[in-house]
């Protein structure tokens, strides 16, 4: 009887499921997405690519994509060698740790920058100042993207199943091989998305970062900065364009990644 | 992993750990009760505070399974099907991160404002999205959305579809299957997507503050209250209210587990000797699905 | 093989998860707020960050009258530019208060407020304020005047002039500034080079710039003499510095036409504009626009207090000095850009 009920609805429900996700998405980022596409050409492309072209723009945006680069990759591996330390080894307090890993999430932004910038400032009480400088910059996109660098891999390292690694080890491989051809092959898909989403994150960061950072135009102004700014001064045309270059590099980045995942996962299930 | 890298890993994993959160994280509960617990207890217990802590915990509730049920079904669909789209739906999921909060909460304006594209519309069906509730779940949930995502896919992409094949081989229907196959082995990875989601949308400030209008008894997020908490000279009132959005945090991942560790997800294999997954014998997938479930 | 305990786990929490999903659907619509039916109703207050806590104390003076017993109030308070924006994209309001002119005059563009608001004795203004320094305590660096500003040892905390007023208002006190002591326009642009060449950064509002300097950073910070004062009232460790020459600060006020209760709203402006509440405004560190009033408080008199009016109105400088990538600041930051940044 449930077979049969099944085999009507299971094509509605097939049917149901993707339309619902799909109207979701729509509701919550291609109707917004859209909006500011159209928003940054409502004065014709000419302005938009003025908008673009600025120097304050292109210096933010400059600043903006390396900072955010800089971040993704080092947190990549930062973060693969806290999920090995959190799966692999066991120390006393490792709960502790591992809970307070997502804590940076949940801080409100402002919180966030100013803790950051009384701790790592002027008034740093370890000496430390990277306040005005692009290295603050490093620092708070790295404090708002650890947690989803670590998570992303920790899953995965905790899934791995241990006897390819024992099998090669037993016959002989050194660590460094049994590293790059047993685990990194297996959890580079996931690296890669976590890199990807701190990447997208960190070029969209505005409220940790612009206390430390000084804020100074062409010096350590951000592009999210520069695009508040420009909404503030009643060029929400100009501060959309800049959001629209911000979103197309954001989707040929995670494109680039989604691919390069994707080919990792060929063989497997797909 | 050799023993001797076991240390210097761990110095350095826990060094950076220090540094980069467990200080700052430290430092946030420290100032809070800088002052003495009272102190602390006085500036969240004020009418307003105890609101917009309400209001917080509310679009947690609503915004999180939301945005749970749509991370699953999209990782289900990238991991199951290809299909010529799916690198754009893979990177749309990912999109709203790289936009700047403030920016989508002014998107969000431009979409369902009053003067926006759906404006009329809505008003004349007498549905308040802006400067209201669902404004700021909204907003909440677009800018928390690929978590799940993120955590799910790639253990659905490793784990394969074989069992669930065999299990709809034997006769299960495609939910039994998804309820008692897939959900268990992406019961860690959802932990930690859903603890995710649920800090991200616990500290969203930016798109809410566009979004909300900040009335204060109101549309005042607890994250909103703290921006005027710090606005108005009170960092006791800012950093208690920062502890509370800790707590929530912690007690969310505490209650699904994610912050425990251990090796493979126990239905898998019962000893490490066991063959890996896709020469799992029949035999499991029957008994699992035979076993009586327990509620 | 054995079934494992942990799917007997999760399928509990997956009850008790999908049983707060309608609990909370019921308390959603318990919390949202039925519309206001007090006695003298209610009235939307948006305004500008700063006087919240001035407003606390206003709207208990006014509940103490006739004319304000049982009005409640809602309240918003935010940056000015993004509080403007939010009316002008359909946040009720009843009174708006801003920090500056400009973001009424949003406002009126988008047909909120009468364009006769300021067609009033005080013209629009409900407060004064004055652009002052703020120093650490005991001014170790002894800065006096505009010319302390840039000397080689002090680095000034401006927040930032495209996006916030209060920095609007700084710029053009430093600039008018030069111009009363005689220098020419071309002196005082070169002025605002050498001022904006010497901030240690221009954080995106004046509430981050006040935190900024608070956090240690630099030694003067340009800002509103009211929020300096409440600063100081705060126990933070300032000294406020008022320099010889600077600008008057005007903040507007107005009730907007579609009000949705105009007569409280309007009984309300009429009391923060009458004797009794101008006291509290000058209690509360902000300089009456009575003049009557003004003089019972004693605020610092600069020797030269000049007017944004003098300098040719907010929309004409709005324009010339503040226009992304074109006006006069812009073309200063990015000289000074060029000279700095480093690739």
């Amino acid at each position: 009887m449930r077979r049969s009920i099944g085999k009507v609805l299971r094509p509605a429900a097939r049917a149901t499921g993707p339309t619902l996700i799909v109207t979701y998405l729509s509701l919550l980022v291609l109707l917004p997405i859209a909006a500011i596409l159209s928003k940054s050409f409502q004065n014709g492309f000419g302005s938009f690519w003025t908008a673009v072209t600025q120097p304050e723009a292109v210096a933010a945006l400059k600043l903006t994509l390396i900072c955010s680069l800089l971040v993704a990759a080092f947190n990549s591996v930062a973060g693969l060698v806290i999920a090995w330390v959190l799966v692999r080894d066991d120390f006393p307090g490792k709960r502790v740790v591992s809970a307070v890993i997502d804590l940076p999430f949940a801080l409100p932004t402002i919180v966030a920058g100013l803790t950051l910038l009384s701790l790592y400032g002027p008034n740093s009480p370890f000496g430390i100042n990277v306040a005005d400088a692009r290295i603050g910059i490093v620092f708070a996109l790295a404090f708002v993207t650890l947690p989803f660098s670590v998570r992303s891999v920790q899953p995965v390292l905790a899934e791995l199943d241990r006897e390819t690694e024992d099998a090669a080890a037993s016959l002989g491989a050194s660590s460094s091989v049994v590293l790059r051809r047993v685990i990194l092959p297996s959890v580079a898909p996931a690296m890669l998305a976590g890199a990807g989403l701190a990447f997208a994150r960190a070029i969209g960061e505005f409220g940790s970062v612009v206390l430390i950072s000084g804020n100074l135009p062409f010096k350590t102004e951000l592009a999210s900065s520069w695009i508040y700014s420009l909404s503030q001064s009643d060029q929400l045309s100009a501060a959309a364009a800049v959001s629209t270059v911000l979103i197309l590099i954001a989707l040929v980045v995670l494109g680039a990644i989604g691919i390069v995942r994707r080919r990792f996962n060929v063989g497997e299930a797909v | 992993m050799k023993s001797r890298w076991r240390l210097p890993l761990r110095i350095v994993a826990l060094g950076y750990l220090a540094l980069l959160v467990v200080i700052p994280v430290g430092s946030v509960f420290y100032r809070a009760f800088q002052h003495g617990f009272i102190a602390a207890w006085d500036a969240v217990t004020t009418p307003d505070a105890v609101h917009a802590l309400w209001l917080t915990l509310l679009v947690v509730l609503i915004a999180v399974p939301l945005n749970t049920v749509f991370g699953v079904g999209v990782s289900l669909i990238l991991a199951r099907h290809r299909f010529r789209g799916a690198w754009l739906l893979d990177a749309f999921v990912d999109l709203p991160l790289a936009i700047s909060p403030v920016v989508v909460g002014l998107a969000l304006v431009l979409v369902y404002g009053k003067t926006g594209w759906f404006g009329n519309w809505l008003a004349g069906h007498g549905i308040e999205i802006i400067f209201s509730f669902p404004g700021i779940v909204m907003a909440s949930a677009t800018v928390a959305l690929p978590y799940v995502v993120r955590e799910v896919l790639p253990v659905l992409q490793e784990i394969g579809t074989d069992q669930e094949q065999a299990a709809t081989t034997l006769g299960a229907s495609s939910f039994t299957a998804f309820r008692r196959i897939t959900l268990p082995s992406i019961r860690r990875s959802l932990a930690y997507g859903v603890t995710l989601t649920t800090a991200r949308v616990l500290g969203e400030f930016g798109a809410v503050v566009v979004v909300s209008g900040a009335i204060a008894g109101r549309t005042q997020t607890l994250t909103l209250f703290i921006q005027d908490s710090i606005d108005n000279l009170n960092p006791v009132g800012a950093y208690a209210g920062a502890v509370i959005l800790a707590i929530l945090a912690l007690v969310v991942l505490t209650v699904l587990g994610a912050d425990r560790e251990g090796r493979k997800a126990k239905w898998r294999s019962q000893s490490d000797q066991s063959p890996s997954d896709s020469e799992m014998p029949l035999p499991s997938t029957t008994s699992i699905l035979m076993s009586p479930m327990d509620h | 093989m054995k079934h494992s305990s942990e799917p007997r786990t999760h399928s509990k929490w997956r009850l008790v998860a999908a049983g707060t999903l309608p609990v909370s659907l019921v308390l959603g619509a318990l919390m949202l707020p039925a519309s206001a039916s007090a006695a003298g109703g209610s009235v939307s207050i948006v305004a500008y960050s700063t006087p919240k806590p001035a407003y606390a104390a206003l709207i208990k003076a006014f509940n103490a009258t006739k004319a304000g017993a049982g009005v409640t109030f809602s309240q918003s308070f935010g940056a000015s530019g993004s509080q403007a924006t939010a009316v002008a994209s359909g946040l009720p309001a009843d009174v708006v208060n801003f920090s500056l002119t400009p973001d009424m005059d949003k406002l009126v563009k988008a047909g909120i407020v009468a364009s006769s608001w300021d067609k009033t004795p005080t013209a629009g203004m409900v407060t004064n304020s004055i652009v002052s320094f703020i120093v650490r305590k005991g001014n170790p660096k002894h800065i006096k005047t505009w010319a302390d500003l840039v000397k080689s040892n002090v680095k000034i905390i401006t927040p930032n002039p495209f996006s916030s007023g209060s920095a609007k208002w700084n710029l053009m006190a430093a600039y008018g500034a030069q111009l009363s002591l005689g220098k020419t326009k071309a002196q005082a642009t070169a002025y605002l080079t050498q001022l904006l060449s010497h901030t240690a950064a221009q954080p995106s509002s004046a509430s981050n710039a006040l935190q900024t300097f608070l956090g240690g950073e630099g030694d003067v910070l340009l800002d509103y003499e009211d929020d300096a004062l409440y600063a100081q009232r705060q126990g933070e460790p300032i000294t406020i510095i008022t320099p010889p020459q600077t600008i008057l600060i005007q903040n507007p006020i107005a009730v907007t036409s579609n009000a949705a209760n105009a007569s409280a709203a309007k009984a309300f402006v009429a009391y923060l504009l009458s004797t009794a509440g101008q006291k509290v405004w000058g209690q509360q560190g902000y300089r009456p626009v009575l003049p009557k009033v003004a003089a019972q408080f004693k605020f610092p008199t600069p020797k030269k207090v000049f007017t944004i009016a003098s300098l040719g109105g907010w929309t004409k400088v709005n324009t010339t000095f503040f226009t992304p990538s074109t006006g006069i600041v812009a073309k200063i930051e990015q000289g000074l850009g060029v000279s700095t940044a480093s690739g």
